[in-house]
């Protein structure tokens, strides 16, 4: 009977893309249309195809951890394909006869800008996130995920999404939303998949044997309700046609811009802080084996933090048509924000109490510690940077260009890998990770990638405010903007350079990972003895 | 908790909360002094901020705050301090004639600088902050001029523009398209022609047919000799400065399809002073005529 169902619903579906892929209007909702109607279809026959076999009983006692193998993998890939995209723009900036002509437009760097920006914070991001609140709620509430095959419509929903909106932001649909290009069909679907996700996550803490709830399941669960409200809030809009991808935005002028960094500072808030404080504050004490340091601080910086960010998104329009008394709220709440914040930094660190000697043992400590480093470092610079007077200076170079890399490459990045090089061995059963020596070299690379890049970034930014505020004796600017862009050259190929270190490392990391998933460690002579 | 979870971290000698997840247990460590203290200080601050600041949202419309801070304010006080403090000289300036600004070397300065930025700003977008131009935009460093180079003239293309439809005093000509006019071979003869009076590689008897052709289509407003006649903006042909190019395919292109530049009116954007220090700032490049 389910069977019939479901053929009936995807029928449905592949007719309708069908329809609409006939009747598109503009290039990308056509190919989004084809895309679906293939799926669909395929799906249909498949279903078909098995309709009269007996339904085979899967099992459902234990772990579901094989939606959490797909998602490493899922994870793994679009990192790598993010930080390819991102090191081709940092070179078009750089060199832009890279812009080839025989790729426009689709190579254009205001395509692919986009498509880097949602590569990594979304596709490689979104992926580390989903997979981690799977494999640490299942863990730490001591509960199967609930919903049966949900978390797997939750993998590959997500990822249709990525699809959709990496295609059609190349196709040139975008509704000119940083962080939330997607067009309006695009982001139902996500709200969809989002409901099911907060549903399976909901549904495992309701069924928990623990009678606790672990702390990072208070920020994921955080992070999953609240990036809902934005993604539906911010997306708020009128289709221009159902055939069409365009759309207009329910908010307009000041208003608009005001929605749109409520929930740009919180896709950073909630998405890039709170959840992945959600897998440090597991990753971190499995890998220390320590005790949390301390619970009394979790909880109040949990509370502290997210009662606070949602708050400081109008320090993104400062000196704007935004009203200055909204401008001075976004502020003071960012500085008060900066304790909350390192709240997450100290509990992580000191959990390494008793455990410090692992820094020189173990690469994946040492790779957490980095990353705990980075995070303090820019919840310290974020609060900075929203002071009016600082960013009067800052605001619209490239210093907040390497904010944003300090804590999504060190942070964010450092965090995932490290609970990569923690989750592979477990989820494939093996010992450990093929080669140390390689978590090594990665570390390195991406440490001496970020540093690189942050600091070519703090120097062109604070030279081009610089720059753009230098004024004659008689108040006259002293700099055209083309003299600001030719001075930044030679830091834009030193950031270039930090992006291709920082590729490397991840290509390194690829390859270790594909090496401990087949199977097998790599021997290592210890140092000092001659190879015989 | 009850008493009996108690138990006690051996490394640290700290308590922990008795909870178990997973293997991970959690100390009870008291909130570090520090970060508490901090967090303190910066919510004093925070409500120190606010009362001296434009910050709460009331019900008709915000706190103005004690010090009565206002960004609009601020950049309206810069400006007005630097306007009152060049008033003087501005004035001086929009009502000098830029034929005797050198006798004055403090205005002359003045213009220079205050031209220069205006240069930056509204000008280096087509013609290159360098004031070197572009393929399509003329080169201001040079003295070849398309529509001549004195005071009077440079002010007068500033302020009006170049066929533009903003502005019914904006200088204007238009050059024919010859590709319905000419045949291929004629367009080809003309090609020719320009390429020998600019003195380049050219094909002799290709180049001598279309002397006559130049001089029937041309002529009328490149001059017999292609020397250019700048009422109409018609460029010299016989130098090597080219606005879109000299080499033969280009010239092609600029016979079959012409060209139409065109240049926005500062008439009306810009102030008078602006428009005299721009004017004298584009002249001292290095090709101001007398």
């Amino acid at each position: 009977m389910g069977n019939y169902f479901k053929l009936a619903a995807l029928g449905c579906i592949t007719l309708f893309a069908a329809v609409a892929a006939n009747w598109g209007r503009d290039v990308a909702y056509t190919v989004h249309a084809v895309i679906i109607m293939v799926i669909a279809g395929a799906m249909f026959l498949q279903v078909l195809r098995r309709i009269d076999e007996p339904v085979q009983q899967v099992a459902t006692d234990g772990y579901m951890d094989d939606v959490v193998r797909a998602g490493v993998i899922a994870t793994g890939f679009w990192g790598v394909v993010g930080f390819l995209v991102g090191v081709v723009i940092a070179f078009q900036l750089a060199f832009p006869a890279l812009n080839f002509e025989f790729l426009q437009p689709y190579g254009n760097f205001g395509r692919l800008r986009p498509l880097h920006t949602s590569a990594v914070i979304f596709a490689f991001g979104g992926n580390a996130l989903i997979m981690s609140s799977f494999y640490i709620v299942q863990r730490t509430c001591g509960a199967r995920l609930w919903g049966g095959n949900l978390s797997w419509f939750v993998f590959w929903g997500y990822n249709l999404f990525i699809v959709l909106a990496a295609t059609g932001y190349l196709l040139g649909a975008t509704q000119s939303k940083e962080y939330a290009e997607p067009e309006w069909y695009v982001d139902i679907w996500l709200t969809i998949v989002w409901v099911a996700f907060l549903l399976v996550y909901l549904g495992t803490i309701f069924k928990r044997t623990e009678k606790h709830i672990y702390v990072a399941n208070w920020f994921l669960l955080s992070f999953i309700i609240t990036v809902a409200m934005l993604h539906i809030i911010n997306n708020l809009s009128i289709p221009v046609s159902i055939w069409g991808s365009k759309s207009v935005q329910i908010f307009a002028g000041v208003q608009d811009a005001m929605t749109q960094w409520w929930y740009g500072h919180n896709a950073v808030g909630f998405f890039l802080t709170a959840g992945f404080l959600g897998m440090m504050y597991y990753f971190v004490p499995k890998q220390a084996g320590r005790p949390v340091y301390s619970y009394k601080l979790s909880i109040i910086h949990f509370w502290a933090l997210i009662f606070l960010y949602i708050w400081a998104g109008p320090h993104h329009l400062h000196y704007t048509a935004l009203p200055d008394w909204a401008s001075t709220l976004g502020m003071v709440f960012s500085i008060i924000l900066w304790m909350p914040s390192w709240g997450g930094m100290i509990n992580g660190l000191m959990t390494l109490q008793g455990a410090w000697d692992k820094l020189r043992t173990d690469p994946i400590i040492r790779m957490m510690v980095i990353s705990l480093a980075f995070y303090g470092m820019s919840t310290f610079e974020g609060p900075m940077m929203s002071i009016r007077a600082v960013n009067s200076l800052s605001h619209y170079t490239d210093w907040t260009i390497g904010h944003v890399h300090s804590g999504a490459l060190g942070w964010n990045g450092m965090i995932t890998f490290s609970a990569f090089y923690f989750l592979t061995p477990k989820l494939w059963g093996r010992a450990q990770m093929y080669s140390m020596s390689a978590i090594n070299w990665h570390f390195w690379l991406a440490t001496i990638g970020i540093i690189l890049y942050a600091a070519s970034m703090w120097v062109t930014g604070i030279m081009e405010g610089l720059m753009w505020r230098e004024v004659d004796a008689n108040g006259f600017l002293v700099n055209s903007f083309a003299d600001t862009v030719s001075a930044k050259f030679p830091m834009y190929v030193v950031r270039g350079l930090g992006g291709v270190l920082y590729l490397s490392g991840a290509l390194i990391m690829a390859w270790n990972m594909w090496m401990t998933i087949r199977g097998g460690v790599r021997l290592s002579a210890p140092v000092g003895v001659p190879a015989e | 908790m009850s008493s009996e979870d108690k138990d006690i971290d051996k490394v640290t000698g700290i308590d922990t909360t008795g909870h178990t997840w997973d293997g991970i247990r959690e100390l009870n460590n008291p909130l570090p002094r520090w970060w508490l203290w901090t967090f303190y200080l910066t919510i004093i601050w925070g409500i120190g901020y606010t009362i001296a600041f434009p910050a709460w949202p009331m019900i008709r419309s915000a706190t103005g705050g004690l010090l009565g801070y206002s960004t609009r304010a601020e950049v309206a006080a810069d400006i007005t301090r630097f306007e009152e403090a060049n008033a003087e000289i501005s004035a001086q300036l929009a009502a000098a004639d830029l034929n005797t600004l050198a006798e004055n070397e403090e205005l002359q300065r003045f213009a220079t600088s205050a031209g220069g930025a205006v240069f930056r700003n509204n000008c280096s977008q087509c013609h290159g902050s360098g004031a070197a131009g572009a393929i399509g935009y003329p080169n201001l460093l040079d003295d070849d001029w398309l529509w001549g180079g004195d005071f009077e003239n440079v002010e007068y293309t500033i302020r009006h523009g170049i066929r533009n439809e903003e502005d019914w005093d904006a200088r204007y000509s238009e050059m024919i398209a010859y590709d319905e006019v000419l045949t291929n071979e004629e367009v080809d003869q003309v090609v020719n022609h320009v390429l020998a009076i600019s003195g380049q590689e050219h094909d002799a008897t290709l180049a001598s047919a279309g002397e006559g052709l130049f001089l029937d289509n041309c002529a009328a407003c490149h001059g017999d000799a292609g020397l250019g006649n700048r009422d109409l903006g018609a460029p010299n042909l016989t130098d090597a400065i080219w606005l879109y190019g000299g080499d033969p395919v280009t010239l092609e292109e600029t016979i079959r399809y012409a060209r139409f530049g065109v240049m926005p009116p500062w008439g009306e954007r810009l102030s008078e002073a602006e428009i005299k220090a721009v004017t004298a700032y584009v002249h001292q490049l290095g090709g101001g005529e007398e």
